[in-house]
Order: C-alpha cells, then structure tokens, then sequence
C-alpha cells in the first residue's frame, strides 16, 4: 500500500523532464493558473459587455430621491437591489449583496487557511477548513437563489386603472429598466452563480479526497492548494461583479 | 500494513495565520468603505474612479497574498498579468464604442 503513494512521488517528479519544474511551480498549479487566466478573458467581455451597453443608453441625470424606474434610462442600481429576505417591504439598498460579498470574502479567507494547513500536513486542520469554505459556498448559493427569485418575481405596480400586480424580470423585459439590464443581471450573476456552484462540487471532492487520506498518501496537499487558486479566483471575480454591476 | 508512514503535522507558524487574518481584515475594512462611500458620494465620475480605485485595491490583495502570486516567481507573475492588458485595451474601445451607439441612437 505504502509503496503505490512512493511511486506516485517519483512520478511526479519527472513530470517536467528535466527534472526541474518551470518557473518553479508543478504541472497542475501553472495549468490552473492559465486556466484562470482565460477564464479573467471570460468575465472581462461580459463585464465590459455590461459597460458597452450601459454607455449606449441615456444616463438618469435627476436626483436619486426623485428615482423612477422606467425603460428609457438606465436604473440606479442601489434602487434596484433594496431587499434583504424576512424584512419585506423595507428599503435597505445594497445591504443584502454586502451581506453576500463578505460571506464570499470569509470563504476565500477559511480557504486559505485550508492550504495553510494542507502545507503542514494537517488532515484535521484542512478537513475543519474545507469545510467552513463549503459552507459559505453554499450560504453564497442560497442568497444568490433568493435574489434571482426577488428578481423574477418582481415588484409590485399600481396599474393605471387602481389595481396593483406584480411585474418580474425576465429576458425580454423588467420593470426596473431597458431590457437589457435584466438580461446582463442574468447572465452575469448566473455564469458567475455557475462557478460558485462548481467551486463548491470541487471543494467537496477535496474534502472527502482529504477525510479518506488520499493526500496523506500522496504525501502532499497540493489538490487543496490548486482548488484555492479556483475559489479565490471566484471570489476575485465577485469583487468586480459588485463594483460594477451593484455599486457604480 | 506492514508498513505504516509517520505523518508529522507540522507545528502552526502564528505569523502565518496572523498575517492572513489581516488581510482578510484590509478586505473588510476597504468593502465598508466602498459602502460608505455608495451613501455619501454623490454619482459622478470621481465617485466612479474611487470604486474602481479601491476594487483594484482589494483585486491586488486577493491575487498577491491569498492566490500567493505576489510569492511566485517573476516570470510566472508576468505571464499572468502582462495578458491581462489586453483586457485594459478591450475596456477603452468598448466604452468608445458604446458612447458611438448612443450618439447614433439618440
């Protein structure tokens, strides 16, 4: 048993032929580094996408009290995300998604300190600290699912005959403005949203591959240290999200 | 098993943990700050410029401490960033672009 983790080890050491590692860092760790890199492409064309189309349609120039939602300009986007879940009806802009960007900071934070103690071969240390990181995962996933439904369920508006209805985001059309911020609210969000989702599925894998000893046996936790480079990157990705997206 | 390896746990260095506990700390304290100023600033573009001031500010720390490539070697470091002025040069045609659309739309 011992001496298949050996092998392994020997392997590895070979990967690069010449027996030293380019710009010292393994395989695995400059392919995920690249991997991020095209990924960061990703992002920026959907965020400047975001920018494009935002300086193609007229500003909203009055005051922000006097704020009325209407598709001929673009909305203001603290009027817009004012919700925060078991508080109906109360405006308290942006404090929700601030909640949501320091559990996802957090996350990042307990990520760290998972490689940490993947670093000294501490099974107990990287186990508790997977874990935490799973947790604010999912915590993320939740309150992100919250928003989308707040979103699509919509707002409440009072017809011009009296009668109030509710008016949800869609693709096509929202009541907040033109068309296309609900569509850019979509896809941003959610291709973001998707690798949250996949960064947890992934932290998981490690968590269990770390509870049944795989990386004891491999005699290092370098799979920990390569999924922090992902989650970090997802959490990098979130702090523009929510500069540009929430906050400007 | 005949053979059982000796797993020695490395003792935990507090400098470490101290240190990324202040990071996280700076990440905090700049995300309050952004959100203090989203409430006291009126829109405008030197509201804009401190947003993106400070994101660039929490991106470095979350890439050079936390992705720990401020520690790599330089040429690794280069081959990350340097792509990345591709990027700063899309963001400058496209908002030309966009201001050209709205010119024409309005």
């Amino acid at each position: 048993m011992a001496g298949t983790a050996v092998v392994i080890e020997e392997n590895n050491q070979h990967v690069w032929s010449g027996g030293v590692a380019p710009m010292k860092a393994s395989y695995g760790k400059l392919m995920m580094w690249f991997f991020l890199l095209s990924d960061a492409f990703t992002f920026s064309a959907l965020l400047i996408t975001y920018g494009l189309i935002r300086f193609s349609h007229p500003a909203y120039d009055g005051s922000v009290e006097n704020f009325v939602f209407s598709s001929e300009y673009w909305p203001i986007p603290e009027k817009v995300f004012e919700a925060v879940p078991f508080l109906h009806g109360m405006e308290l802009p942006l404090v929700f998604v601030g909640i949501m960007t320091f559990i996802l900071i957090l996350s990042s934070v307990t990520m760290v300190l998972a490689v940490e103690a993947g670093a000294r071969m501490d099974r107990k240390g990287v186990e508790k600290w997977m874990l935490w990181t799973i947790l604010g995962g999912l915590t993320f996933l939740g309150c992100q699912a919250w928003e989308w439904s707040h979103f699509i369920h919509g707002v409440e508006i009072t017809g011009k005959d009296g009668v109030a209805f509710f008016q949800g985001a869609g693709l096509t059309s929202n009541p907040y403005g033109p068309p296309n911020f609900a569509a850019l609210f979509f896809f941003i969000t959610g291709f973001h949203g998707f690798h949250v989702f996949s960064g947890v599925v992934i932290n998981f894998i490690i968590f269990y591959q770390a509870m049944v000893g795989i990386f004891e046996q491999r005699g290092h936790y370098e799979m920990v240290e390569k999924v922090g480079l992902y989650w970090h990157f997802v959490d990098l990705v979130w702090v523009f999200v929510f500069t540009f997206f929430y906050l400007i | 098993m005949e053979q059982q390896t000796q797993i020695r746990v490395q003792p935990v260095d507090k400098k470490k943990i101290q240190k990324i506990w202040r990071v996280a700390g700076i990440l905090g304290a700049i995300t309050t700050v952004e959100f203090i100023i989203a409430f006291t600033i009126g829109a405008g573009s030197a509201k804009t410029f401190l947003f993106i001031a400070l994101t660039i500010w929490k991106a470095f720390y979350i890439v050079s401490e936390f992705m720990h490539l401020g520690h790599e070697k330089k040429s690794l470091k280069m081959s990350i960033l340097l792509p990345m002025l591709f990027v700063i040069f899309l963001i400058f045609i496209m908002i030309y672009q966009g201001n050209a659309i709205y010119e024409v739309l309005n």
